[in-house]
C-alpha cells in the first residue's frame, strides 16, 4: 500500500513535469496578452527535435535540440500572430496541424514506415542527496529526472521576473492595459516576442522531456494534448506561477491514477478520472470557487 | 481587434468585392486545390520522394475514378463538411468554437446510445431519431460552453478545448463501460441494428445519404446567412458586437448562444452520421481530429457555407488520396495535414496584403470578441 502510494506520488510529479514546463512558458505568454494555442505543436516539435538531437546518445544535445525546435515554432507563431497581427487562435490552430503533419511525415521519412524499434536512452532519475531522505516528500519530489529540477528552478525565476522587475511589469501591463501601455511608449511587439520565445523554449523542453525522460522514443502526435492541457493549467492556476505548479500537480495526479489503479488491481475506468482536471478547470473558470478569475484583460488581442 | 481599417476608397472596395465574387466558392476551391498540389509537390521533392508517382497516387485515390471519388473522397468529406459548417457559422458570429471535435463525439455517443437502447423498438423511426439525438448531443455539449460564456463569462476558446478532452475521456469510458460490446474484449460498442444504417446514396459505392444531408445543410445555411434576419444578426455580431447591440438592438448573448447550439448540433449530426453511415459502432478514435481540420476547412472557405462544401470535398480528397499515396509511393499520409495547415497560414499571410484580403476578409478584419464581453 505505502509502496503503491509512494510510486503514485512519484508518478504524479513525473507526469506533471512536462505539463508544468509548458504551462510556465504559456503563463508568461498569456500575461503579455497572447494566447498561444500552438503550444501543442511546440511540445510536439520539441519532442521530435529531441529525438533528432539525441540521435548519437547525447542527451544534453537532445534537450538543446528540443528547446531550439520549440523556439522555431514559437517564432513562426510570432511572425503571424505578433508581427503580422493575424488572429492568434487561427494561427495557433494552423501551427498545431502543421507540426503534427511535418513531424509525422519526417519521422516516417527518416526512420521508415514502421518507425518501431527506435529507442533512445533516457535520463533516468537523479536523486538529490539528503533531500531524497525526507520521508514521502523526498522520493516524491527529489528522486526525479533532471527536467523536474528545472521546474523548481524556472518557477521562482519566472515569478521574480514577472513581479519584481521592470520587464515583468511591462509584460503584465501589456496583458492588462494594452492601449495605455502602447501610448506610454512600451514596445508591445518586442515584449510579446520575448515572452513567446521564452514560452517556446520551455514548451520545447517539455516536449524533449517526454522523449528523453519518459518514453525513450517518439511517436506520431505523442504530445497527445499536453499543450492544450498546459493552457488549461494556466487558467486553473489563475495566471500565477505558484498556481500553475499546483494545477500541474493536479493534472499529473489525475493521469497517474491509472498506474495506481493498475498497481492496486482495481478495475476502475480511469478515463473518468482523466476528465476530472478539465471539469475542475471549467468550474474554476466559472467562478465556482467563489470569485472570478482575472484573466489578462488583453488576452487574444493583437498588439 | 486587428486588421487593417477598411479602405475608405470606394473604388478599392468595389474592386475587392469584385475579386471576392470572382474567387468565391467554386473558383476559390480550384485555386486552393492547385496551390495545395504545388505545395505538396515541392514538399515531396524536398523530402526526396518520387513526387510525380505520389501525386498520381493522390489523384487515383481521390478523384481518379468513380469508386475512389464516391467511396473515399465524398465519404471522408461528409464529416468535414458538417463540422466545417459548424465552425464557419460560429466564427461568422465571432464565436470561437474550437470544440467541434468534442461535439462530434458527443453526438456520436448519444446517437449510438439511443440506437443500442431503442433501435429495435423504434422500427423505421430509429434512424431519424438517432440522427436527431446526435444533433441534440452535439448541441448540449456546445450548450455547456454557451452557458459558461453567457452566464459566467468564460472564453469559449478555452472551454470548448476543455470539453473536447472531456468528451474524448467520456467516450473512452463509455466504450469500456456501459456501452462496451458484450464480450468485453474490445474498446468499442456493439453494432447498431441494421435498420439504423444510413442507406447508400449510390448503389455499389460506400457513399451514404449523410453526404446529401451535408449538401442540404450547406445550402440551407448559405440561404439563411444571406437572406434571413437571423443570418443577418449572426453576421452583425460577428462584424461588430457593440454596434449590433447598440445600433441594431441585437441581443448578443442570445444570438451567441443560439449560434453555439446550432454549431454544436451540426457537429453532433456529423458524429451521428459517422456512426450510422460508416462505422456502425462507437469507437474511441471515431474522429481523427475532424473538428480541428474543420477549422481549416471553414477558414479556407472564407466562412461561406457553400465554400465549405467545396473545401470540405477538397480536404476529403486530400485525405483520401493521402492514403493511396502512402500505399503506392510510401509517402506518409499525415503529410497532408501539414499541407492543410500551410494553406491556412498562406491565406493568413495573403489576407494582410490587399487583393486576397476580401476573400477571407470577412474574418481577417478581426474579431475575437472584445475581452470585456468575452471574459
Amino acid at each position: 500500500m505505502t509502496n503503491a502510494l509512494t510510486s503514485f506520488l512519484e508518478a504524479s510529479v513525473r507526469t506533471a513535469t512536462p505539463l508544468a514546463l509548458a504551462a510556465l512558458g504559456e503563463l508568461v505568454v498569456e500575461r503579455a496578452g497572447v494566447i498561444n494555442i500552438g503550444l501543442e505543436g511546440i511540445v510536439l516539435g520539441g519532442a521530435f527535435g529531441a529525438l533528432l538531437g539525441a540521435g548519437s546518445n547525447n542527451l544534453v544535445l537532445g534537450f538543446a535540440a528540443g528547446c531550439v525546435a520549440g523556439l522555431f515554432i514559437a517564432a513562426l507563431f510570432g511572425v503571424f500572430a505578433v508581427s503580422m497581427r493575424s488572429d492568434q487562435i487561427i494561427t495557433g490552430t494552423a501551427i498545431n496541424l502543421l507540426v503534427l503533419g511535418l513531424t509525422g511525415a519526417l519521422y516516417r521519412g527518416l526512420y521508415g514506415a514502421t518507425g518501431a524499434a527506435l529507442t533512445i536512452p533516457t535520463t533516468g532519475s537523479v536523486p538529490l542527496p539528503l533531500l531524497v531522505r525526507i520521508p514521502v516528500l523526498g522520493p516524491t519530489f527529489f528522486d526525479q529526472p533532471p527536467p523536474t529540477y528545472l521546474v523548481y528552478l524556472v518557477a521562482p525565476v519566472l515569478w521574480w521576473w514577472l513581479y519584481r522587475t521592470h520587464a515583468g511589469l511591462a509584460i503584465r501591463a501589456i496583458g492588462e492595459r494594452l492601449e495605455s501601455v502602447r501610448v506610454s511608449g512600451v514596445n508591445v511587439p518586442r515584449w510579446r516576442w520575448i515572452t513567446l520565445l521564452v514560452g517556446g523554449a520551455l514548451g520545447g523542453v517539455a516536449g524533449a522531456t517526454l522523449v528523453l525522460s519518459q518514453s525513450g522514443t517518439f511517436a506520431e502526435g505523442m504530445s497527445a494534448g499536453r499543450g492544450f492541457i498546459a493552457i488549461a493549467i494556466v487558467v486553473l492556476g489563475r495566471w500565477r506561477p505558484i498556481g500553475v505548479l499546483v494545477a500541474s500537480l493536479l493534472f499529473g495526479a489525475a493521469s497517474a491514477l491509472q498506474y495506481l489503479f493498475q498497481a492496486m488491481g482495481w478495475n476502475v475506468p480511469y478515463q473518468l478520472f482523466l476528465a476530472i482536471p478539465y471539469v475542475l478547470t471549467l468550474l474554476a473558470l466559472a467562478g465556482f470557487a467563489g470569485r472570478r478569475i482575472e484573466a489578462p484583460a488583453a488576452l487574444g488581442r493583437a498588439g | 481587434m486587428s486588421g487593417p481599417a477598411p479602405a475608405a476608397d470606394a473604388s478599392t472596395n468595389r474592386w475587392r468585392r469584385r475579386i471576392a465574387s470572382w474567387l468565391s466558392t467554386g473558383t476559390l476551391a480550384a485555386v486552393v486545390a492547385v496551390l495545395s498540389l504545388a505545395l505538396l509537390w515541392m514538399a515531396l521533392r524536398l523530402a526526396g520522394f518520387d513526387a510525380t508517382l505520389a501525386l498520381g497516387a493522390l489523384w487515383r485515390g481521390s478523384f481518379g475514378n468513380w469508386y475512389a471519388l464516391t467511396s473515399s473522397t465524398l465519404v471522408r468529406a461528409t464529416p468535414l463538411v458538417l463540422t466545417g459548417l459548424a465552425v464557419a457559422i460560429a466564427f461568422r458570429a465571432g464565436v470561437w468554437n474550437i470544440g467541434a471535435d468534442g461535439q462530434l463525439l458527443a453526438g456520436a455517443a448519444l446517437a449510438t446510445a439511443v440506437g443500442l437502447a431503442w433501435g429495435d423498438a423504434l422500427g423505421w423511426a430509429a434512424l431519424p431519431i438517432a440522427l436527431v439525438a446526435g444533433a441534440v448531443g452535439g448541441a448540449c455539449w456546445a450548450g455547456i460552453a454557451a452557458v459558461l460564456r453567457t452566464r459566467f463569462g468564460v472564453l469559449e476558446v478555452i472551454s470548448t478545448i476543455m470539453l473536447n478532452f472531456v468528451a474524448l475521456d467520456l467516450v473512452g469510458y463509455l466504450v469500456r463501460g456501459p456501452l462496451q460490446e458484450p464480450s468485453h474484449a474490445y474498446p468499442q460498442s456493439n453494432e447498431i441494428p441494421a435498420r439504423m444504417h444510413l442507406p447508400f446514396l449510390i448503389p455499389g459505392t460506400r457513399l451514404h445519404w449523410g453526404f446529401a444531408l451535408g449538401v442540404c445543410a450547406a445550402g440551407i445555411l448559405w440561404w439563411a446567412m444571406r437572406s434571413t434576419a437571423a443570418g443577418f444578426r449572426v453576421r452583425a455580431i460577428g462584424a461588430n458586437a457593440d454596434a449590433a447591440r447598440i445600433a441594431g438592438r441585437v441581443d448578443v448573448a442570445r444570438t451567441t448562444t443560439r449560434v453555439l447550439l446550432l454549431s454544436g448540433a451540426l457537429a453532433g449530426l456529423a458524429g451521428a452520421i459517422e456512426v450510422s453511415g460508416v462505422t456502425y459502432a462507437l469507437y474511441e478514435n471515431i474522429s481523427p481530429g475532424y473538428g480541428y481540420t474543420a477549422i481549416a476547412v471553414a477558414l479556407l472557405a472564407g466562412l461561406d457555407p457553400l465554400g465549405v462544401l467545396g473545401t470540405g470535398i477538397l480536404f476529403g480528397a486530400l485525405e483520401a488520396g493521402a492514403l493511396s499515396m502512402q500505399r503506392e509511393a510510401s509517402v506518409p499520409s499525415v503529410v497532408v495535414t501539414a499541407v492543410e495547415a500551410a494553406l491556412v497560414l498562406l491565406l493568413l499571410a495573403m489576407s494582410r496584403r490587399g487583393a486576397a484580403a476580401r476573400v477571407i476578409g470577412r474574418f481577417a478584419g478581426a474579431r475575437s470578441p472584445s475581452p470585456e464581453e468575452a471574459l
